[in-house]
């Protein structure tokens, strides 16, 4: 066990893997010398040389398709985009192409790659380095869509999603990276895709996040707990296409009462996937409406300090929401 | 209902779970006198109970509209109390108004807060609307967790304390209410279901059993925790085994098959030797072709589909007021896994020969245990077969798949002494368990079932083609 910043547990697991197996390449910009604009990738490029750590150039259309195509010819391609901001122009790829293959071969081709991107705001990043755009790929069925924040979890999931023989999009929470630590197993340890996780049990009411959310959403139910000894139980999607139904539905059905917090905007946001699913399924045990704390349906998170502060949610507000669940 | 006039209007309410209507007796108040809220103002008798029923508002008796000895439907006008409202304050919607002289008797009593001998679910069309209508559903219906708890103990919302939002009885009030009455009638979910108050079948949700938390304080760890209302208790030591949602699901199935349909179980023994000797004759051969062991199953199955042409009426589902004699022959086989009984369906089986049977149980099997088998796999079944034999079973006592109207469990194949033609001969002898539902079959019609189905297996020999 070590502990870890989750930028190290990312990093490292990228190093052990690429030690492992040499068809893993990595391609991005300014992976190579730069190391990657968080430095994610630092030091990868004198270990593993250019034709493993490569230098694209700033055209994500084609960082995924050279991708795509190295990953059917025998490769297993770990393609970054910078900022889950610039991923539009390579959405015709990852859609209709990538999430497509196996099931348009009926299974004669398969398409390995993991897309490493970070995403969400409370960095200063503004218009272009804090989007949350998440929820346009939680649907695509082929693609996968992962974002763990604990650094065990980023761990096991990123050898998982390396060894997945289709394609993953991983989510890395810049403000994450160097602001969650925790203990991170070594030696190949692995934690399975499609799995939710609860972090915290409790028999009151559920909440269900992920991302920093997930840790504000933590310090929101500590705090009602200690102010009147109520049981909240805390879950952490992990992955967010497919849903941990199960997980999900037990929860909701033990505690009856549900909130979801997502920094992503309301509307069509998971918050309303996972909302329908317990809505749906868990119907008889609801002693509440299900409820979301969600960042507005504004066009950005402006780069403006106060209105950066007024779109995400913090552990207040969603306190404040979860006071009115308990007392619902 | 007139428009014009002044008033609250007083209608039929509904005086228990089935009443539909009732008949009014007496007028206790005559036109022109004053009444006090829930003063008596009629009595009305049902074919269950006897009432009065008391005013909803106070005010003054302003027109009786309906006689007394006039028999109605729940949710009639009965009369018009003057207590100063105007048209619009109507407690029932007015839209409600034409229908509620309609044969179907659908319409809640007045829902101001007025109680009553029964818990009277409101349907659609007379919901309250508007801010006030939500209140006075959070309040009277609360949520669906507190709906499903009321109905599983028997308990009545409106006798419950609510500390929710506007009053609203929330999981946690009704679930101290239900600990705290002094005699513990309640009945844990799915024992006993004929001594239910309720007759509803089991929950189609898959989830899991609620476990009725203590009050508030730290939770304590489990061998510490006293039983709570209809739990079992707990000892240091026992092993906890959740409910998986798989078993959940198998609980309710049979739980709800064995509640609505009367299983009457026959039993057949058959003479194996020809099936014995057959199979014995084709096995290596098969085993070579067909690359599994031919089992005697398939032989029962053929059987059984045999039989099942013979009398359609095995072959049917029960549909309330009529049986669904169906076409396809679909059979169901009952796959055993680790606590789990799965039973997917061989789709039109009566095509099959007896190794095309084999090679259908073997597919589901294979398919099963892996979990790859499909929604459409699991369903359509219109007749069940069971090999609990495998395990050495001479007899058992089926439960029917709903919504079949029969099931066959083949026992083990075990050499016994019998007598043929007066003397001692040593055969390989078979039970067959038959459950029927006794509202679609009787024992007649289940004893030439199987005396058909006995009859093909002992006719068996070695002329007869696998293929």
């Amino acid at each position: 066990m070590a502990n870890k910043l989750l930028i190290d547990a990312i990093r490292d697991t990228l190093i052990s893997e690429m030690r492992a197996d040499e068809r893993h390449i990595i391609m991005g910009e300014d992976v190579g010398q730069r190391g990657g604009v968080f430095r994610v990738t630092a030091g990868m490029v004198d270990e593993f040389g250019p034709d493993r750590v490569i230098n694209t150039p700033l055209a994500e259309s084609s960082i995924i398709g050279v991708a795509i195509g190295a990953s059917m010819h025998g490769l297993l391609p770990i393609a970054e985009i910078q900022f889950l901001d610039f991923i539009h122009p390579a959405m015709n790829q990852i859609m209709s192409e990538a999430a497509k293959i196996r099931y348009r071969s009926a299974g004669d081709f398969n398409c390995p790659i993991v897309i490493r991107t970070p995403y969400g705001g409370g960095v200063h990043g503004a218009l272009y380095h804090s989007q949350s755009i998440e929820a346009i790929f939680a649907r695509e069925p082929g693609l996968k869509v992962v974002a763990p924040i604990m650094p065990d979890d980023a761990a096991g999931m990123l050898r998982s999603a390396l060894e997945d023989p289709d394609p993953v999009l991983y989510l890395e929470h810049k403000k994450g990276y160097r602001a969650i630590r925790g203990e991170v197993p070594e030696n190949g340890y692995r934690v399975p895709l499609g799995k939710a996780k609860v972090v915290k049990e409790g028999s009151d009411a559920t909440i269900i996040s992920y991302g920093m959310m997930l840790i504000e959403s933590l310090a929101a139910a500590e705090a009602l707990e200690q102010r009147d000894g109520s049981s909240i139980e805390v879950i952490d999607l992990r992955t967010l296409y497919p849903l941990d139904n199960e997980t999900i539905l037990e929860s909701a059905c033990k505690t009856g009462k549900v909130l979801i917090v997502h920094e992503a905007n309301k509307t069509g946001g998971l918050g309303g996937e996972v909302a329908a699913i317990i809505a749906e399924e868990a119907f008889p045990y609801l002693d509440a409406p299900i409820m979301r704390v969600c960042g507005p349906d504004a066009p950005a998170i402006a780069f403006s300090r106060p209105l950066e502060d007024a779109f995400l949610p913090t552990r207040e507000t969603i306190g404040a929401t979860l006071d009115k669940l308990a007392a619902y | 209902m007139s428009t014009t006039e002044r008033g609250t209007t007083v209608r039929l309410p509904k005086l228990g779970e089935s009443v539909t209507e009732g008949t009014i007796g007496a007028w206790l108040k005559k036109v022109g006198e004053e009444i006090e809220k829930y003063e008596p103002l009629v009595e009305i008798t049902t074919d269950k109970v006897s009432a009065e029923v008391p005013a909803p508002v106070s005010g003054v008796v302003a027109r009786l509209i309906a006689e007394e000895g006039e028999t109605l439907p729940v949710g009639a006008e009965l009369c018009v109390i003057d207590d100063g409202s105007g048209t619009e304050d109507h407690v029932e919607q007015p839209a409600a108004a034409p229908e509620a002289k309609a044969e179907t008797p659908a319409a809640t009593a007045p829902s101001n807060g007025h109680a009553h001998n029964g818990t009277a679910p409101s349907t659609g069309r007379d919901r309250p609307t508007g801010e006030a209508g939500a209140m006075e559903m959070l309040r009277t219906r609360s949520s669906p967790a507190v709906r499903r708890i009321a109905e599983e103990h028997g308990v009545d919302i409106q006798q419950v304390t609510g500390t929710g939002t506007g009053g609203r009885v929330t999981k946690q009030d009704i679930l101290a209410y239900i600990d705290s009455r002094p005699e513990v009638a309640a009945e844990p979910i799915s024992t006993q279901p004929q001594a239910a108050q309720t007759a509803t079948p089991a929950a189609p949700s898959r989830m899991p059993a609620q476990p009725v938390v203590p009050p508030p304080a730290a939770p304590a760890p489990i061998p510490a925790q006293p039983p709570a209302a209809g739990r079992a208790q707990v000892f240091p030591g026992d092993q906890i085994v959740p409910v998986s949602a798989v078993r959940k699901q198998i609980a309710e199935n049979v739980a709800y098959s064995e509640r609505v349909a009367p299983h009457v179980t026959l039993w057949m023994e058959v003479d194996m030797t020809g099936v014995v000797a057959a199979r014995s004759l084709a096995k290596d051969r098969f085993q070579q072709e067909e690359g599994f062991s031919l089992t005697y199953l398939p032989f029962v199955v053929k059987a059984a589909i045999q039989a099942l042409r013979q009398h359609p009426r095995v072959n049917a589902v029960w549909d309330g007021d009529q049986i669904i004699q169906r076409k396809a022959i679909n059979v169901g086989i009952a796959v055993g896994m680790d606590d789990a009984l799965i039973v997917p369906v061989i789709k039109d089986a009566d095509g099959r020969s007896i190794a095309g049977l084999a090679r259908a149980i073997r597919d589901l099997t294979s398919r099963a245990r892996d979990h790859q088998l499909s929604v459409d796999d699991l369903q359509g079944g219109t007749f069940t077969v069971n090999n609990p034999g495998t395990y050495g079973t001479v007899l058992s006592t089926p439960i029917i798949v709903q919504p079949q109207s029969a099931i066959l469990s083949t026992e083990a194949v075990v050499k016994r002494p019998v007598v043929v033609d007066d003397t001692i001969a040593i055969r390989p002898m078979m039970n067959l368990s038959m459950s029927i539902d006794h509202r679609i079959l009787d024992g007649l019609a289940a004893a030439s079932f199987l005396a058909d189905v006995k009859a093909w297996l002992e006719a068996v020999d070695s002329s007869l083609s696998l293929y």
